[in-house]
């Protein structure tokens, strides 16, 4: 370990950066040895910093090399472009990995490549880390693996052996605009090894029932990114994708990246000023109503609307879309009936459920539960004289009232606050 | 106004329901009748009765017998949590919603969301938890040249004794030391048990949270050199985000935090 670290540690992290995943979530592992180190912590996970731009740090999301033999239209480490080039030792990696981990800089390690040789050859190096992390060291805190688009089923099966999460990136929903940005890649070399992991799961899932020690296989399951903005895919075109995902039993998280143009000389992607911040805003929100809220994806977007409204978020646009829902009683109405009110979250859902066992409820209490009355008043009533309802106006009306006051909301401030 | 005097220990918070009870004072007509309060804070205007709790471990077991009867294990954690916040506004609250608690007919008062009491242990409960998480998040080891890894703190809430498991399980085989600065209390974790420390105050390390480079591990300076050149590094420019920044990471840790010194 020494400068020459450094130097290589800052190219293959700014290669890194457009990746968007950084999540140590959805795995529970105590270390309980005290010849080893780590554990997982499951839940969202932890952050343990927050760079420049606002994203959270958890792991140490760092490429293994960034020297390419592919072309990608999208990637500033495409073959055609004249950068800085490095490539990271499996020791050196492995050190960096534990020397940041014992200081809780990280949760642990997000490991992805560039294609070098072929994707054996690089994936090959991909596991030797994972391995000597999870063998060597004792090394219990996250790890997670990007496979390489077109590499072997055997190293994917190896590799899920010491991930805890792995990803393959579909990047664009439409097989064709794909191919057209990326000719070296099709949605073969993204859902083949996407389907290794998933019978890998399942096939470990078979066998717990039957053996008493079967090794973890990719316990916090799969994730993958989409770029926003680089093609012309509308949001149902994304969103159908990440439904179409979220059917299959080990995708947990799909991610969204607002398309930053790198390589502005390349004539078949779209001049952006600035990366669409605001759409990418709203197909996460979109993202957290098909999980934690029971919409279904067609209630989001679909060919009638295929752009989410940039002004107001999915919900509050269902909601105005449909105005014969409404008003909600609020002291009768069941829990998914209330998750459907704009300005009530599973949180507030589930407290009004609860508290109405002892009392009727009026706007106050709605208040101090967190309910934010500003938006929910139009969709709700509670027996008091309350705004009028979308039903008796019209959505128009409501719309109007929803809209953001101050035009100083600047989209590349927004603080992603997905709570409700 | 009925007031009770208590010593600010828990132990002494279950002492005083014992005592409301045996003064008869739970039979408020109005909540706001009875309060709860240290010996350093000044008396209410209208205390017409004052009595000193005794804090006694027989009478609040048996208090917390009766709690255990009535509410989830969930619940009886954000009680314990909240009262970890150090937070003196909440002493008569927690005491009236203990009382409320033991008094409700059915299980489950708890989550009557609509009483203000029960409101504000949930509320002090998440903020503690909070505070918690964020050092989970923001605690920064410095490897000192006897292996040992220290790190200093400044929690809002007295939460050393919550995360401490967190650390000892995952850093199991290292020995650490965790302080609390606002406090001037710590743990050092040698591989067997947690002990409690206190160390002395006036070390100018103790004062800045920076151990002096003579106390450094050898490697120590390339590896904090090597996580502040990620974090630049790691950032897209395009996207910069001051704001966001600050709200998940607030400027108040960012004195221990290595990326930001
Ligand atoms: S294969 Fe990956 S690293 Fe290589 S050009 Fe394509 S996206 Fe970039």
């Amino acid at each position: 370990m020494t400068e020459a670290t450094l130097a290589k540690l800052r190219v293959l992290a700014e290669a890194a950066k457009y990746d968007v995943s950084c999540s140590s979530s959805g795995t529970v592992r105590r270390n309980g040895s005290k010849d080893s180190v780590g554990n997982t912590v499951g839940g969202i996970g932890i952050c343990h910093s927050f760079a420049d731009d606002g994203r959270c740090v958890s792991l140490l999301k760092v490429m293994l090399t960034n020297f390419c033999i592919y072309d990608c239209a999208y990637c500033i480490n495409r073959r055609s472009n004249d950068i800085a080039r490095a490539t990271l030792s499996v020791s050196e990696l492995v050190e960096l990995t534990m020397e940041f981990y014992r200081r809780n800089y990280i949760e642990g390690l997000f490991l992805s490549s560039g294609v070098v040789r072929n994707p054996d050859y690089t994936m090959e190096r991909l596991v030797r880390v994972a391995k000597d992390l999870r063998t060597i060291q004792r090394f219990n805190g996250y790890i997670h693996l990007k496979s390489i688009p077109g590499c072997s089923r055997e190293l994917v099966m190896e590799a899920g052996r010491y991930a805890d999460r792995m990803s393959v990136n579909v990047e664009i929903p439409t097989e064709n605009r794909l191919k057209y940005l990326a000719p070296e890649k099709n949605h073969q070399s993204v859902f083949a090894p996407m389907s290794y992991v998933r019978q890998g799961v399942l096939q470990a899932a078979d066998d717990r029932k039957v053996m008493r020690h079967v090794p973890r296989f990719v316990p916090a399951g799969q994730s993958t990114q989409m770029v926003v903005g680089a093609t012309a895919d509308t949001d149902a075109d994304i969103l159908r994708m990440t439904a179409g995902l979220y059917a299959t039993p080990t995708i947990r998280r799909v991610y969204y990246s607002g398309f930053i143009n790198v390589n502005a000389y390349d004539s078949r992607l779209p001049m952006l000023k600035q990366p669409p911040l605001v759409r990418e805003h709203r197909l996460y929100q979109a993202d957290w109503l098909m999980r934690f809220y029971q919409f279904n994806v067609d209630e989001i977007a679909d060919d009638a609307n295929p752009l989410l409204d940039l002004e107001l978020d999915p919900k509050t646009s269902w909601a105005l879309r449909h105005p014969e829902f409404f008003p909600v009683d609020i002291n009768k109405a069941d829990y998914p009936t209330l998750l459907r009110v704009p300005g009530i979250g599973p949180k507030s859902a589930t407290m009004i459920v609860n508290a109405r066992r002892f009392r009727r409820l009026t706007t106050s209490h709605l208040k101090k539960i967190g309910v934010v009355l500003k938006r929910a008043r139009y969709f709700i009533t509670c027996g008091e004289l309350s705004a009028p309802c979308v039903a008796d106006t019209s959505p128009a009306y409501v719309r109007g009232c929803l809209l953001p006051r101050r035009r100083g909301e600047h989209p590349d401030q927004l603080t992603f606050d997905f709570g409700e | 106004m009925n007031t009770l005097i208590f010593d600010g220990t828990w132990d002494g918070m279950l002492s005083a329901v014992f005592e409301a009870y045996t003064r008869r004072w739970h039979l408020w007509n109005d909540e706001n009748d009875i309060a709860l309060l240290r010996p350093d804070a000044p008396r209410p205007l209208f205390a017409d009765n004052v009595a000193d709790v005794t804090t006694d471990p027989e009478r609040s077991k048996r208090v917390w017998k009766a709690l255990e009867q009535k509410m989830e294990r969930a619940a009886l954690s954000a009680l314990t949590v909240s009262f970890l916040s150090e937070d003196t506004t909440m002493d008569t609250p927690t005491l009236r919603f203990i009382i409320k608690v033991i008094e409700s007919r059915q299980k489950g008062f708890e989550r009557n969301f609509a009483d203000n009491d029960a409101l504000a242990i949930v509320r002090t409960a998440k903020q503690v938890r909070y505070d918690a998480h964020r050092l989970l998040q923001f605690i920064r080891f410095q490897k000192a040249a006897d292996g040992t890894y220290f790190a200093m703190t400044d929690p809002r809430h007295n939460v050393l004794p919550m995360i401490l498991d967190h650390f000892t399980d995952r850093f199991a085989d290292q020995h650490f030391i965790i302080y609390d600065h606002r406090r001037g209390y710590g743990y050092f974790y040698d591989g067997t048990e947690p002990r409690l420390i206190t160390l002395p105050a006036n070390l100018n390390h103790m004062a800045t949270g920076w151990l002096p480079d003579e106390m450094l591990a050898p490697d120590e300076r390339l590896f904090r050199r090597l996580w502040q050149t990620y974090f630049k590094a790691i950032a897209i420019k395009e996207r910069t985000n001051p704001r966001k920044q600050r709200a998940d990471m607030p400027v108040r840790y960012w004195r221990y935090l290595t990326e930001k010194n």
